[in-house]
């Protein structure tokens, strides 16, 4: 396969033309807004939180395919997932579009795995990343937005 | 049928080494020159051979290095004067490029000229580095920032540019080419009509002095700033052209060695111009590279490669609009050979890292003119923009790539 098209796959084109979640969820109680002002990418992140479970999570905003396939895919995984498996699966998302070219990604990513192949494309990891950190954000319950030319911590 | 050109572009592109490299295993196309161009070999010898033979600090020593270094340095000055048509060597101030020369004007005339309730007018179609520099002394000052709005084609609107002059307006700047528009504003007519009201004017000609023939004392500007990456020179050199009256009486940018003629712990004396204004070393080799550049651009005639840019801006509109659902953004009447655009569905992200694989360099993003992106209410554009030694082929493969976009995005 091809870089491109192993950037490009099928997955992450579907989720482009047909985003999941794409809305925000009636009784969101948590939600934070991320901004890559590189590109212009804005996303907002909705969770309606209940204890420590995330019982539902919807986005919205404008991107580029592998920004805006990022946030669909996150969504339908983190469906009814507890707060601390969110957390771990975001550490693991971002250390898999960082990892080195050399070593194979970790192969317990499930759909997500679709991603690896942004590392051959280091301009575009914040592309991918920029969901999981407004997602981040939204768990904190951080009031401003989260940018990627931010540091984080 | 292909116009024909005025001088040969092979011949060109053999005196730029790097458009010999292939990029993903293709052939390099570049088309980012409206970041930055390309280096041909005299201005990249002309480093080397500063470095390997004539290193020395310019301007105070009497040892033989330091003498032939500041020749070269000052020859560069009357080099650039010529260049631009400056009535005085002392006009021409080196600077670090254009957003350098924009701040030194806005912390210097700026800080003295703009009171409270003062205005200074700029343009919709600006780059940050003519917005930002203003709004900082308008929040310093109390004063504001009025803009004069373009037209969907992206040209200024003259019309409602009259309307904002008053009494208040304390000076103009401008964009001589817009970088993400490519529009060739009237800054001629723009400037007479600031005159009429003493109104000085500042030219921001970052991406004209490549393509058009600059005269400073034709267009009668008070200001032009430019940068020598953007005309085949180095980075990190660039020229505030000013008119002397104005230079005298403005107080200096930075304090330090050369801007000086003498010092005690009491008082210091300032410098005549245009020392006054380049503290510290300066970018030594970077003027000498200038120079070089110089040298290249008339080598091959300002006028030729105008002529050459104008040709490849023709047939690359055409090629474009047959691209499918390929919008253009920037369709002045007067326009310099950038090509700004959008594909429906599609981030110019996408576009961008998809033509790279094709080996093709373009620009994505909002190129640092944010309130233009917001005229046209898109988020970011993709866009090429030509130099000396683009080709007709770099058309075909540049569409040929953006085809590629539709294979991917289907």
């Amino acid at each position: 396969m091809s870089e491109l098209s192993e950037l490009y796959q099928q997955v992450i084109l579907d989720h482009n033309r047909n985003p999941q979640n794409f809305h925000r969820p009636a009784g969101a109680n948590q939600t934070a807004e991320g901004y890559n002002p590189l590109c212009g990418d804005k996303i907002t992140v909705y969770l309606r939180v209940h204890g420590e479970t995330i019982q539902e999570i919807g986005f919205e905003g404008s991107g580029c395919a592998i920004s805006k396939a990022s946030g669909s895919l996150m969504t339908t995984i983190i469906n009814g997932k507890t707060i601390k498996q969110t957390q771990s699966l975001s550490k693991k998302f971002q250390e898999m579009v960082t990892c080195d070219l050399n070593i194979p990604p970790p192969s317990d990513m499930g759909k997500l795995i679709v991603f690896a192949g942004v590392r051959e494309f280091p301009m575009r990891v914040k592309c991918a990343t920029l969901a999981w950190h407004t997602l981040n954000a939204a768990l904190e319950g951080k009031k401003e937005t989260v940018s990627t030319e931010k540091p984080e911590e | 049928m292909r116009p024909a050109i005025p001088f040969d572009v092979d011949r060109v592109r053999e005196d730029f080494p790097i458009l010999k490299q292939k990029v993903h295993g293709k052939t390099l196309v570049y088309l980012d020159n409206a970041a930055t161009t390309q280096k041909p070999q005299g201005v990249i010898d002309a480093l080397e051979r500063y470095y390997r033979t004539e290193n020395a600090n310019i301007h105070r020593g009497v040892h033989y290095l330091s003498e032939l270094a500041t020749a070269e340095f000052e020859e560069t000055r009357t080099q650039v004067k010529h260049f631009i048509n400056a009535r005085e060597v002392r006009e021409i101030l080196f600077v670090r490029g254009t957003t350098e020369a924009i701040n030194l004007v806005a912390q210097t005339f700026g800080r003295v000229q703009v009171k409270k309730d003062d205005e200074i007018v700029l343009s919709e179609m600006e780059h940050h580095s003519n917005i930002v520099p203003w709004q900082i002394l308008c929040q310093e000052k109390g004063a504001r920032l009025r803009v004069i709005p373009m037209n969907d084609a992206g040209e200024l609107i003259l019309d409602e540019f009259k309307k904002l002059l008053s009494k208040k307006t304390k000076l103009v700047a401008i964009a001589h080419v817009s970088n993400a528009l490519g529009t060739i504003n009237p800054i001629k007519k723009i400037i007479e009509r600031a005159h009429r009201h003493g109104i000085p004017v500042l030219v921001d000609g970052a991406q004209a002095v490549a393509h058009l023939k600059i005269d400073v004392q034709d267009l009668d500007c008070e200001f032009y700033a430019f940068s020598g990456h953007k005309m085949y020179g180095p980075t990190g050199i660039g020229v505030l052209y000013g008119k002397a009256k104005l230079l005298e009486e403005m107080p200096p940018y930075q304090g330090g060695g050369d801007m000086i003629s003498a010092v005690t712990f009491e008082k210091t004396l300032y410098n005549v111009i245009p020392y006054k204004f380049e503290a510290g070393t300066p970018d030594i080799a970077g003027v000498i590279g200038l120079g070089a550049a110089i040298d290249f651009i008339q080598s091959i005639g300002i006028e030729n490669m105008g002529q050459h840019e104008e040709a490849l801006l023709k047939e690359a509109t055409k090629s474009l609009s047959q691209v499918p659902r390929l919008r253009l953004i920037g369709t002045a009447r007067e326009k310099a050979a950038v090509l700004n655009f959008v594909m429906e569905g599609i981030h110019p992200h996408d576009i961008g890292t998809i033509v790279d694989q094709e080996g093709v360099a373009i620009r994505t993003g909002h190129h640092c003119a944010m309130p233009v992106m917001q005229h046209f209410g898109v988020p970011a554009t993709a866009r090429a923009s030509f130099g000396v030694y683009n080709t007709f082929e770099e058309i075909e493969a540049l569409v040929k790539a953006l085809k590629k976009v539709w294979e991917v995005f289907g």
